[in-house]
């Protein structure tokens, strides 16, 4: 394990607003090809360290680096080995399948060409063909988040974060998502994603919890249930969350 | 550049697939022209009057005559005595009726002096108003025509000129405004409906997560609805020369910058409103109330500023519109040079400034 190749690394990373510190000296590394769970109640704090992460933000102190790339000097070079996807699993509803492709690869500055041959791949991968020329707003949920996740790893980047990725999403549509998800990580993707699902958390490599804007626990699944002594992450999950509120 | 030129693609691909924005876009000019130029009028055309006519001579024939020649007014109603006036303006047929008194002809060459009696239907008192003024025109220019022929001791005659516009055409007042409206229409209403909508649909941090920088985010947005604005700027100044017969007086080239800077100033402010709301619907209104009733009551364009509350004419002073009309018309209409309006020209380009300088303060703080 301690021989694999770390891709994130963050260091005493302190963000606030104002009096309000939304992250308190978070200490974490992530290593290339796993899929790193990222946990949390909704107002722990996830979103600003993702931001940070996507350097959409700065930190107030601290470092972190991206696939290499500083957060506070490299931030461009940071945007373009990454994928995003939000939990709104945004596409343009008025632009067709392609055009979507076309538009989000482009944006990345892939060459026209790139763009051909990977608009063919990924749509005979997702079976998407008789519809490429269709409206995503005439495509059923389930289609539109694997093309999200697809368009959002269609530059190939090293690392993709997935901010809530499964929200509102019904169990059979989850699951297909995250065999995509374990698709790329095989293809050496990293994938950095939040969930508030607790069963999804058993599908990661190894999983952080925040709580109250610090790293409360971070081990693996496996390890995490043994620490807390629990039978389910969800256990562990309220175990840690009571903790903090008899502190 | 690359990745820009598909941005501002895609940025066309929203606006022609959305009938309500292409509506905005290119009928909406287009029927605000007319309907200003052709409803929203106070030129008098064809008003119907009806004639008392107590004296039956010469004189008051030719004057009958003319006010039915003159084009403004078509005789519809002649009266023969005072108690069917009432009637005629309560059953609605006539506007005004013109009662000549008895004897004329002969009081004219007696006495030097005879009376017409106006009377007119007040229950809309703008056009009554006008009526009463052509009308008394119409005699006047009888009367000193008359004069000529005949030499009586000294006469005094006003003659009245409406300067750069003879014949107080509606369109000539209405073009300047619409343009202002149309144009804050489309660059700070679309503008800022369409950044929002980014927001709202989460594309928003999609893209800034992308390498796209948020200067140019910006500007691929807001390019497409600056080169749309000019096409309808070009179409309004078609439309006005040949539909309505409004010349342009001043330098063509001047005004199409005047306009540019006017375009840049409303997406301006369209991006300031998209900064200021994550939704639609605020960004909506905002730009309805905030923008464009102000550009239509509160600029000079329906209703003159001198004649309104000091507090209303301060509102007057930080709207934009105002300070486009007042360049428009001098442009257009009198035939201006930069010389007369770059006090205007000044005060526009400080308000780019502004809200420029605080839209990037904003989104700053956003993201910080």
């Amino acid at each position: 394990m301690s021989e694999r190749e770390t891709i994130i690394t963050v260091s005493h990373l302190v963000k606030k607003f104002g009096d309000f510190t939304a992250n308190d000296d978070l200490n974490f590394e992530v290593y290339k090809g796993e899929i790193f769970g990222f946990l949390g109640a909704n107002g722990a704090g996830k979103t600003t360290a993702i931001k940070i992460l996507c350097g959409l933000s700065k930190p107030t102190s601290g470092n972190a680096t991206i696939a290499g790339f500083d957060v506070y000097t490299q931030k461009d070079d940071i945007k373009n080995s990454i994928g995003y996807m939000s939990q709104k699993f945004s596409l343009y509803e008025d632009l067709t399948v392609t055009e979507n492709i076309r538009f989000f690869a482009g944006i990345y500055g892939m060459t026209r060409k790139d763009i051909k041959i990977k608009t063919q791949q990924l749509l005979a991968k997702l079976e998407l063909e008789d519809s490429a020329k269709k409206l995503i707003k005439d495509l059923p949920l389930g289609w539109r988040q694997k093309l999200a996740f697809s368009i959002a790893i269609v530059h190939s980047p090293k690392i993709v974060f997935l901010d809530e990725p499964t929200g509102g999403v019904d169990p059979i549509t989850r699951r297909q998502f995250w065999n995509q998800i374990y698709e790329a990580a095989a293809e050496g993707v990293t994938v950095f994603v939040t969930t508030h699902y607790m069963d999804e958390a058993e599908y990661c490599d190894r999983v952080s919890i925040m709580v109250d804007g610090k790293i409360a626990a971070l081990d693996t699944p496996q390890g995490l249930k043994q620490t807390f002594e629990a039978e389910s992450m969800n256990e562990v999950f309220i175990k840690l969350a009571r903790v903090a509120v008899n502190n | 550049m690359k990745h820009f030129k598909g941005f501002v693609i895609k940025e066309f691909y929203h606006i022609f697939r959305d009938r309500r924005t292409l509506a905005i876009l290119f009928i909406m000019p287009i029927i605000q022209m007319l309907l200003f130029g052709y409803v929203v009028t106070n030129e008098i055309k064809d008003a119907k009057i009806g004639i008392l006519d107590h004296s039956q001579d010469v004189v008051t024939r030719k004057i009958t005559d003319k006010l039915a020649s003159s084009g403004y007014f078509i005789i519809t109603k002649v009266l023969s005595n005072e108690t069917e006036i009432e009637d005629c303006f309560r059953k609605g047929t006539v506007k005004e009726v013109v009662v000549f008194e008895p004897d004329f002809a002969i009081k004219l060459e007696r006495d030097n002096k005879a009376s017409i009696h106006l009377i007119a239907d007040a229950s809309d008192a703008n056009t009554a108003n006008l009526i009463v003024n052509y009308t008394s025109a119409i005699v006047n220019d009888y009367v000193t025509k008359e004069n000529k022929t005949v030499t009586i001791p000294m006469q005094i005659g006003i003659e009245s000129r409406m300067l750069y516009n003879e014949e107080l055409k509606g369109v000539y007042m209405f073009v300047p405004g619409t343009m202002a409206l149309i144009l804050i229409l489309i660059s700070a209403l679309l503008t800022s409906v369409s950044i929002v909508r980014e927001k709202e649909l989460g594309t928003m941090e999609i893209l800034l997560a992308s390498p796209l920088r948020p200067l140019q985010i910006i500007i691929g947005k807001v390019m497409p609805y600056a080169v749309l604005s000019f096409v309808n700027v070009i179409t309004i100044l078609l439309l006005s020369n040949f539909v309505f017969g409004l010349p342009i007086q001043g330098s063509i080239l001047l005004l199409l910058l005047e306009c540019m800077l006017f375009i840049i100033l409303s997406l301006s402010l369209g991006i300031f409103i998209s900064t200021s709301t994550n939704s639609q619907q605020t960004a909506m209104m905002i730009s309805m109330m905030g923008l464009m009733l102000p550009a239509i009551m509160l600029s000079g364009f329906i209703y003159p500023l001198e004649n309104m509350p000091l507090i209303l004419q301060w509102i007057c002073h930080i709207n934009p519109s105002t300070y486009f009309i007042i360049i428009v018309k001098n442009i257009m209409l009198k035939g201006l040079g930069i010389m007369s309006v770059w006090k205007e020209t000044l005060v526009l380009l400080g308000m780019i400034v502004f809200f420029i300088t605080m839209s990037v303060r904003k989104f700053k703080i956003r993201l910080e």
